[in-house]
């Protein structure tokens, strides 16, 4: 069996974490390989150490048989090695064939051949089926092209071997299909492909050949066909993992959120929402599903007063809110988990207790005629760290930014909790932690409606939205496209719906 | 992860050092003695003269702790923007701006002793604060690069109060009239237990200030508002916090405080108004003091007597032959060394690794690059 | 009219400095490095020519100030790698380290003023740079005057710096690369650029642009080098690379437009309504000019996405 990737028993430790613990791969030329782990189990080191971005602490790795010491991307380029990033690494404001060519220009004498670069992207974007425009800037086109941008920077340097590190997360299903034959063709025409993901449906539709990696450690390599979704999960967390939530029916009573025909402009100065109306009552959960870059995230801002509205109605409990300061929705019931931890939900350079009181610091116990009361938020945050189990260093004086990604979010569905809002918006709760941290999030999300709260709750996981919502409604380019009833509809229904190929009648 | 506490002690002092040891280089190589210069400082802290020649002079101590009050404040003033995540570099023009509303309040408002001074005082405070709020409304609002504008400012302080101090009637263009005493900070007791320095109730007022200071950002419900701002602005907005408005508050706050370094100044160690040449560089000696103090109270009351001792004694330095602008340099290295704490961490990070595990290990561990 | 004609050559001399030290941060901020120090290079540069020029004027007098603007731009690149060494070497913030440079300059300049010339200032040379006037050009009615006769030749330098820099950065490969850095370094990184040496080449670059500058100044509107000879001149040069929004032909627009609120003054007498201000007024004008300036284009200006953030190869 000829390997065209070995990399055997490779050691790579950061200040603490020892993010590849003795892992062996080993990849046949002409395959597609995935590399299987949760957040954090060292399957993106182990590819930036086969791009040259990381040296590794021991280990060696062959290419095509010979033991090679890739020191830099460079040294990775011209053995054949290419990357397709996660985060898209393209500068937004060069055009497409600048951002393929950057680093290895074509030239006529000092200058840059433009005309030959874009003449090359249109040769190797037409033999591979990856349309792009040449001349656009990447700031103009669609996150799926950017991809294929991606893509084509490594062929323009022609690689034989490509990385692609957790390709779909921002794809329609109908892009991520379109993925899969772009996968295949590529192996067809003799390149060997390397993905990195934790989508089980993904791997078991595309790859031959299955490495997982738990905590750092090599688990074990199988073969995709002889393997079930319920095993490969199982190898990645190490127990079996229960694929659904618990949970009785829902009781709705009366609305508690209306939105009606809002109209929200995104950072480009258009709108981003444009005309949404829904309703989410007292005990229910409604799900609000999409790919990225569709107005969620808009619409989650304008109802939480962090981006004005243009246009429509935001009523809590009846109430206008709409033009409401941020302050005054807390006030009147709102309660916000948001999207991004690091950005709105915490401050990093705060202790953990500070963070505890963010929203109400100003309120007796915790402050008397504007002096803070430090024995009192200290107790506050020792209460809370109790009940939500928030693992942290030092209890409630633990710097904010020591915390896990997991133990940040939790404490902060602590706050939001604790202060029990009436509606509750939710925005992408799990995102990036690992699965004991998401079932117990889920929980308390169930808990809450069942204590007779409204719950919006808005991600791009499809599973997520499926699990715990009662109603699941659409949003695609800013409007909302269909509104089911979760026990009826599933992935592919939704799917169609999210790339906008089907709008229902709402 | 090291213990924050312990590296914000640590790197400032080396920081510290290392400028120390840079000044001594820059001494020798231009065939000078850093002997001459640590004498000098010796004798600014203590009055001793270590070389035994002369004797104990107080005056000496009365003028660093004078050069240390108005240094103090305008690290007050930096620090406090720091905290909340503003880079106040006009605190030069916000100072003079002060000073002129202490003189408007010597020359033209007649009052009785000990209310006089706190009236100038006070105006000092309004004027530096009012003359900082350009730059934070400026920010807030358009988003203007606060350092350019801010420099601007200073410049534009400098001739606009100029031209007015030159209106209040004076004989050489230099000096405005003398004040009525019952304006000044001047106090014959200090003077006298220092060998006739020109210490003054200054000490007060800038006491008062650390220990204000202190307090609001540490302990008050609106110090906390301004460190969440200073910290992460949208976590601020999330949790409701007005952002735009809380960076202007704390512009106007750090611009009071060196507002109140004009007056010390101007009430204290003078007593009338001087139409200045050109800046005299307490702003730049702030920014110095907040960065060594770690922006807190109390690294900065320490950090203002350390650059005060510096500025203290130049004349003592020129007079031995090294020229006063070794202070600027010593200080300045301080500066850059304690802005290249990252780096300094990662040095030390190092040698920690190297001694514990071997060369082999210390490079692997730096060979993240 | 005439007064428009005869204001343009002093414009032109304040214009060019204030245009050259803004190419210089141009090019710092295009690689990622936010330069706050021109003002401080620019000192060290002025210092080193003015020096160079009084030791040399009784050698080799016509080209005294010409050698002396060489070591000046030598002197600023010397100067600029402490900047460079402190931001992409020991990860620095950019602005704090700027202005360090900044006190360390007025301290280095004096300090070695008073070693070398045993005062707080070098002494005065006895002509800086030589005004000329070409022969031809200065005949064309209008135009000639005004940028022909008697002109000093540093606008022209700065004319040809705006074009080459337009050149490199925006038509070559290295200038590529340089922009890709500025704004998106893990992403140059990714294809094999060496972001570290790409930022020292912005530093270094503008060391020597910002030391030629502070040596056009003095050598051109002033007779020594002083504390207070650049007055603020590398802080405009930064509001005019702002207001220019980063490009060089802007930044030639706007170092016009400083170099003209400058040579206002001078001719405020000849304006009817001006010439009753005081002298103060005309001494604050070009600042406040800035802030107006920065006020009008701060709002939509977008620099290099990544200039000012200290470089993380590893954020993904």
């Amino acid at each position: 069996m000829s390997y065209i990737i070995e990399m055997l028993n490779i050691v790579k430790t950061f200040p603490g974490i020892r993010a590849n613990d003795d892992v062996t791969l080993q990849v046949e030329e002409g395959s597609i390989h995935a590399l299987l782990g949760e957040n954090g189990a060292g399957k993106s080191t182990l590819m930036s150490i086969l791009f040259g971005l990381y040296q590794p602490d021991s280990g060696i790795i062959k290419v095509r048989g010979k033991e090679v010491n890739i020191t830099n991307p460079n040294v990775a380029n011209e053995l054949g090695i290419g990357m397709v990033h996660q985060h898209f690494k393209l500068v937004h404001n060069f055009t497409v064939a600048e951002n393929i060519v950057l680093g290895l220009e074509p030239r006529k004498g000092p200058l840059i051949d433009i005309a030959s670069a874009e003449k090359r992207v249109a040769e190797i974007s037409k033999r591979y089926g990856l349309e792009v425009d040449p001349k656009a800037k990447i700031e103009d086109i669609t996150v799926g092209m950017q991809q294929r941008v991606e893509i084509l920077k490594m062929l323009y340097r022609n690689a034989d071997i490509l990385i692609f590190d957790e390709p779909t997360a921002v794809l329609t299903p109908q892009e991520i299909n379109e993925l899969m034959e772009i996968m295949r063709r590529l192996t067809a025409e003799g390149k060997t492909v390397l993905l990195i993901t934790h989508k089980l449906k993904e791997i078991k539709a595309v790859a031959d050949v299955c490495t997982v990696l738990r905590r750092g450690r090599l688990v074990g390599t199988v073969p995709v066909k002889d393997a079930t979704e319920e095993k490969l999960a199982e190898m990645m967390v190490g127990r079996a993992v229960s694929f659904s939530v618990n949970k009785k029916p829902a009781l709705p009573g009366e609305v508690l959120l209306e939105i009606q025909d809002l109209k929200v402009k995104n950072s480009k100065g258009v709108l981003g929402v444009k005309g949404v109306s829904l309703k989410v009552r007292r005990g229910e959960i409604l799900g609000l599903c999409g790919i990225d870059g569709n107005g969620q995230t808009e619409l989650v801002y304008a109802l939480t007063g962090l981006a004005p509205v243009e246009g429509g109605k935001i009523l809590l409990d009846g109430k206008d809110i709409t033009h409401l300061p941020v302050k005054d929705r807390l006030e009147a019931g709102l309660g916000h988990i948001p999207e991004d931890r690091h950005r709105h939900g915490l401050v990093l350079d705060f202790r953990l207790d500070e963070n505890m009181v963010v929203h109400n610091f100003q309120k007796r116990p915790f402050s008397k005629f504007g002096i803070l009361d430090y024995g009192s938020i200290r107790s506050n945050a020792e209460r809370l760290i109790k009940e939500f189990d928030v693992r942290s260093g030092e209890g409630p004086s633990t710097p904010s930014r020591s915390l896990s990604g997991g133990n940040q979010q939790k404490a902060i569905v602590a706050r939001e909790i604790d202060r029990s809002p009436e509606v509750l918006i939710v925005a992408q709760p799990t995102r990036g932690l690992d699965v004991g941290a998401i079932e117990y999030i889920h929980q308390r999300i169930v808990e809450e409606r069942d204590k007779g709260k409204a719950i919006l709750l808005v991600s791009l996981e499809l599973d997520e939205i499926l699990d715990l919502s009662d109603r699941i409604a659409v949003i695609f380019n800013g409007e909302i496209v269909a509104e089911v009833d979760a026990a009826k509809t599933n992935e592919n229904e939704l799917g169609l719906y999210m790339a906008g190929s089907v709008k229902k009648a709402v | 992860m090291k213990s924050n506490k312990r590296l914000q002690l640590i790197v400032p002092l080396i920081a510290v050092l290392l400028g120390f040891v840079l000044g001594s280089i820059v001494i020798i190589v231009t065939g000078k003695s850093p002997g001459a210069m640590f004498l000098a400082l010796g004798r600014t802290m203590t009055g001793i003269d270590f070389s035994g020649r002369a004797d104990l002079n107080m005056r000496y101590v009365g003028e660093f702790i004078l050069q240390a009050l108005p240094i103090t404040l305008t690290g007050l003033a930096v620090a406090f923007a720091f905290r909340t995540g503003l880079f106040n570099i006009g605190a030069e023009g916000q100072l003079m701006v002060g000073s002129l509303a202490a003189v408007a309040v010597a020359l033209l408002v007649k009052a009785p002793p000990f209310i006089h001074p706190i009236l100038g005082i006070l105006a000092a405070m309004a004027a530096g604060a009012l003359w900082a709020s350009i730059p934070g409304l400026l920010k807030a609002r358009f988003n203007v690069h606060e350092v350019v504008v801010s420099i601007m400012m200073n410049y534009t302080a400098l001739y606009f109060v100029n031209w007015c101090l030159l209106q209040f009637g004076s004989v050489d263009r230099v000096k405005t009239p003398e004040f009525p005493p019952s304006a000044t900070l001047k106090s014959h007791f200090l003077a006298s237990i220092t060998n006739g320095s020109r210490l003054n109730w200054g000490i007060i007022p800038v006491i008062l200030a650390v220990i204000v200071f202190w307090f609001v950002v540490e302990k008050t419900t609106f110090g906390y508002r301004l460190r969440a701002v200073g910290f992460n602005k949208d976590a601020a907005r999330y949790a409701g916090m007005k952002v735009e408005q809380n960076i202007v508050f704390s512009m106007m706050i750090s611009g009071a405080f060196a507002g109140l370094a004009g007056a010390v100044i101007t009430l204290g160690t003078f007593n009338f108004g001087r139409v200045l040449p050109s800046f005299e560089g307490y702003g730049m000696d702030g920014i110095a003091v907040a960065l060594v103090g770690g922006n807190h109270a109390l690294g900065v009351f320490l950090s203002g007597l350390l650059f005060g001792m510096l500025k203290a004694a130049q004349p003592l330095m020129q007079s031995q032959g090294i020229p006063l602008e070794i202070t600027s340099i010593i200080q300045a290295s301080i500066v850059l060394f304690v802005a290249m704490k990252l780096g300094i961490e990662a040095v030390l990070d190092f040698f920690t690794a190297y001694k514990r595990k071997g060369p082999a290990m210390a490079a692997k561990m730096g060979g993240k690059k | 009219m005439n007064l428009l004609i005869n204001m343009f050559p002093i414009a032109l001399m304040f214009s060019a400095p204030i245009i050259i030290a803004a190419l210089g941060g141009l090019f710092s901020e295009r690689s990622g490095i936010v330069n706050v120090a021109l003002e401080g290079i620019m000192m060290v540069g002025g210092f080193a020519a003015a020096t160079i020029t009084v030791i040399l004027e009784p050698v080799l007098p016509g080209w005294a100030p010409w050698i002396g603007m060489l070591v000046g731009i030598l002197a600023g690149l010397v100067f600029s790698l402490l900047h460079a060494l402190a931001s992409v070497n020991f990860k620095a913030d950019q602005v704090v380290s700027g202005t360090a440079l900044n006190i360390l300059a007025g301290g280095v300049t004096v300090y070695l003023a008073q070693i070398i010339f045993h005062q707080q200032r070098t002494k005065s040379f006895t002509t800086g740079l030589a005004k000329i006037s070409i022969p031809g050009f200065k005949d064309i009615p209008i135009l000639g005057p005004t940028l022909f006769d008697h002109v000093y030749p540093t606008f022209y330098v700065a004319l040809l710096l705006v074009l080459l820099t337009w050149f490199l950065v925006y038509k070559t490969p290295f200038g590529l690369r340089l922009r890709a850095c500025g704004e998106h370094p893990q992403a140059a990184a990714s294809m094999g650029i060496n972001v570290y040496r790409m930022r020292y080449m912005g530093v270094m670059a503008s060391g020597m642009l910002a030391g030629l500058a502070g040596g056009v100044m003095v050598l051109t509107q002033d007779i020594q080098y002083t504390l207070t000879s650049i007055h603020g001149t590398g802080f405009i040069a930064l509001g005019s690379l702002i207001f220019g929004k980063w490009s060089p032909w802007g930044v030639l627009g706007a170092g016009l437009f400083f170099g003209f609120s400058q040579a206002l003054s001078y001719y405020a007498k000849d304006i009817p309504f001006m010439a009753g201000l005081p002298q103060e007024f005309f001494y604050l004008f070009p600042y406040v000019l800035t802030i107006i300036a920065l006020i009008l284009f701060s709002g939509k200006a977008v620099g290099p996405k990544a200039a000012g953030e200290i470089y993380d190869p590893g954020k993904r």
